[in-house]
């Protein structure tokens, strides 16, 4: 009982309440008058609120067109499809962030839409890819068994593919979270918004200080959610 | 029961097919032991009878009905699966895993409860101890029991067994086959077994169909397998020990009255009584048993002179291993040649003393056979 109240409660306020010190401390500790005014209050959480939109309007997206992608892949049927895209996939995910960043702003123009969009498709390939691994990798035999009790095909996917998979797919989310949170640092380059307006303020006016916060707090929320997805990932599974 | 009708398999891209023109019937109640060497098809005519495999010609009835015609879902409810890689879900207790057809069926939950419980003590699984395990925290032979308990759960008329005992060592096995029989007397399902131990066909069949290349050699009960085999190749499987192998298809029970063996001596009966019952009956070691019968110990004329005392108790050995009267005159002649004694007790299922048989007998058996 302690123990699920110190994983689920106490250990994220923690990382939340380091993150409300580094932002109080600096804001009330400017050095000198220009990070006085770009490190406000207002600023830091028009930043996060910004980097949070971005974060969770990609990830929902991806992970719901993510394993919905992976497991029509998965089907027998398109499984010959599913290997290519794959390959695809790999290979995609090699692309550097910044450089999909800047492909979609040579489309798609500036603003939080496109990189909203960017991320979410730069976000789908680990979960897609690790959907469809999880779920071809549940051995032949325990599908067939369930066929041969009685198992329409849908039953199998939804009792026996992806609760063998989830772990998997969690795994991938998890990739994905990450990635997104650093690459989402990124979007303040096509006018995104979010804590990479914080970090490159504080390039321009070069100030450690302001770079500092921005950075550590993008840092600590990447932290946060790998380690929520962590926890939810042990508590599924159980054998 | 289940019909066979010129039914032929051919996986695409394979040049010869895996089963050929197969004509097989199994009457209701009957078990039917599909053997032969590996690769000879018994796996994929077992898997056309639940549609597993869609044959590429040929016809399957199943109760009269043409199951090629029947939704494949239905079809597959009623019919107990135990494959051979076993397939247990590793992400489900095994209680769950048992529970997999009556949830499928949507039986009420105490009701698949208390199923699932029986099942699994049928097959000799404590359900307190194992109910809330995963598949992982079993030995192989465990997991194969959970595997039968499985089929077996919604109770249905017809079984697919793949060589469900595949997995456990000899001993374990002969304990499995006697339950699983003891089980079929009572249920008198119909059921397809396959395996490739010919020993384990002469034992578990009603019928055993001989197959080689995917084409039926013999179909025959295993007596006349035995008297009389098709030709070479069925010959060469049965071996040429056939009259030892006969010893599979004799129950003990069905001898143990022939016998005749002395009465066994009570725990608390003086040396003199039993040394006297010894000689009267001739016969070189006497089981010992308490007030209930029970088996517990034995005392070989060897021990009389070694050692000292007044009753049985301190005269007696232990018994390492006594087999049950439904078990086949090989599992006793197995268990003799293991402990090496010439002889074997026979208890019930409460170990409780119920005679004895001897190398001899077994020898009087084969003789008058062949
Ligand atoms: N899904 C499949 N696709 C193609 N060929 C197959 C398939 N399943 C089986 N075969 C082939 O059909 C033949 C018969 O296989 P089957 O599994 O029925 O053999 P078996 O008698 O059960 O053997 P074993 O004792 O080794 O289990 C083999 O030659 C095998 O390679
Ligand atoms: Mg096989």
């Amino acid at each position: 009982m302690l123990r699920t109240l110190f994983k689920w409660v106490v250990v994220p306020l923690l990382i939340v309440a380091l993150g409300a010190v580094i932002v109080v401390y600096s804001v009330n500790n400017p050095t000198d008058s220009l990070v006085a005014r770009s490190l406000t209050y207002s600023n830091v959480f028009k930043a996060l609120n910004e980097h949070l939109m971005l974060m969770f309007v990609s990830m929902g997206g991806a992970i719901v067109v993510g394993i919905s992608i992976g497991i029509m892949l998965s089907r027998p049927k398109l499984y010959y499809l599913g290997r290519g895209v794959e390959n695809i996939v790999n290979v995609g995910q090699t692309i550097p962030s910044l450089a999909i960043l800047a492909l979609f702003f040579t489309i798609l123009g500036l603003g939080f839409r496109v990189a909203v969009f960017a991320l979410f498709l730069y976000s789908i390939l680990p979960i897609l890819r690790n959907t469809f691994a999880g779920i071809t990798s549940v051995d032949d035999s325990i599908i067939e068994s369930a066929k041969g009790m009685g198992m329409s095909p849908f039953r199998i996917l939804k009792k026996i593919e992806l609760p063998i998979a989830y772990p998997i797919i969690i795994a991938g989310i998890r990739t994905a979270v990450v990635i997104n949170v650093g690459a989402a640092v990124l979007a303040t380059f096509i006018g995104g918004g979010g804590f990479g307006d914080l970090i490159v303020t504080g390039l321009s006016v070069r100030r450690d200080m302001v770079i500092f916060t921005g950075a550590s707090i993008a840092a600590l929320t990447a932290i946060l959610f790998d380690y929520i997805i962590g926890q939810v990932e042990n508590k599924l599974v159980k054998w | 029961m289940i019909k066979l009708e010129n039914v032929t398999k051919k996986f695409p891209g394979m040049k010869i097919p895996a089963v050929k023109d197969l004509n097989l019937e199994v009457k209701e109640g009957d078990v039917c032991v599909l053997v032969g060497p590996s690769g000879c098809g018994k796996t994929t005519t077992m898997k056309m009878i639940n549609r597993i495999h869609e044959p590429t010609s040929g016809t399957i009835y199943i109760q009269g009905e043409n199951a090629l015609k029947m939704n494949p879902i239905k079809l597959r409810l009623d019919i107990g699966y135990v494959i051979q890689e076993i397939g247990l879900f590793p992400h489900m207790t095994i209680e769950e895993n048992v529970a997999t057809v009556p949830n499928e069926k949507k039986w009420p939950k105490d009701k698949t409860t208390k199923k699932v419980e029986d099942v699994l003590t049928l097959v000799g699984l404590d359900p307190k101890i194992y109910s809330n395990r995963y598949p992982v925290e079993l030995s192989g032979g465990q997991r194969q029991r959970v595997g039968v308990a499985r089929a077996m759960v919604s109770d249905p008329p017809i079984m697919l067994m793949d060589e469900p005992f595949g997995a456990v060592d000899p001993i374990t096995r002969a304990r499995l086959q006697n339950e699983f029989l003891r089980i079929q007397e009572r249920m008198g399902k119909t059921i397809v077994f396959v395996t490739h131990d010919i020993d384990e066909a002469i034992k578990m069949g009603d019928t055993i169909a001989v197959m080689r290349e995917g084409q039926l050699i013999q179909h025959a009960t295993p007596g006349d397998l035995l008297s009389s085999p098709a030709d070479e190749f069925v010959a060469s499987l049965v071996g040429r020990n056939r009259s030892i192998k006969r010893l599979h298809l004799i129950r003990i029970r069905e001898i143990l009255d022939e016998v005749g063996r002395a009465k066994p001596a009570t725990e608390d009966m003086s040396i003199d009584d039993i040394k006297q019952r010894i000689e009267e009956s001739n016969i070189r070691s006497i089981m010992v048993v308490d007030r209930n019968n029970k088996l517990t110990g034995v005392i070989g004329i060897n021990d009389l002179k070694k050692k000292t005392g007044k009753v049985a108790t301190d005269y007696m050995e232990d018994i390492a291993e006594s087999v049950t009267s439904d078990a086949t005159l090989n599992d006793a002649l197995s268990v003799m040649l293991e402990c090496g004694e010439g002889y074997v007790a026979i208890v019930n299922e409460d170990d409780q003393y119920e005679g004895t048989i001897t190398l001899g007998d077994l020898l009087n058996v084969v003789k008058e056979d062949s």
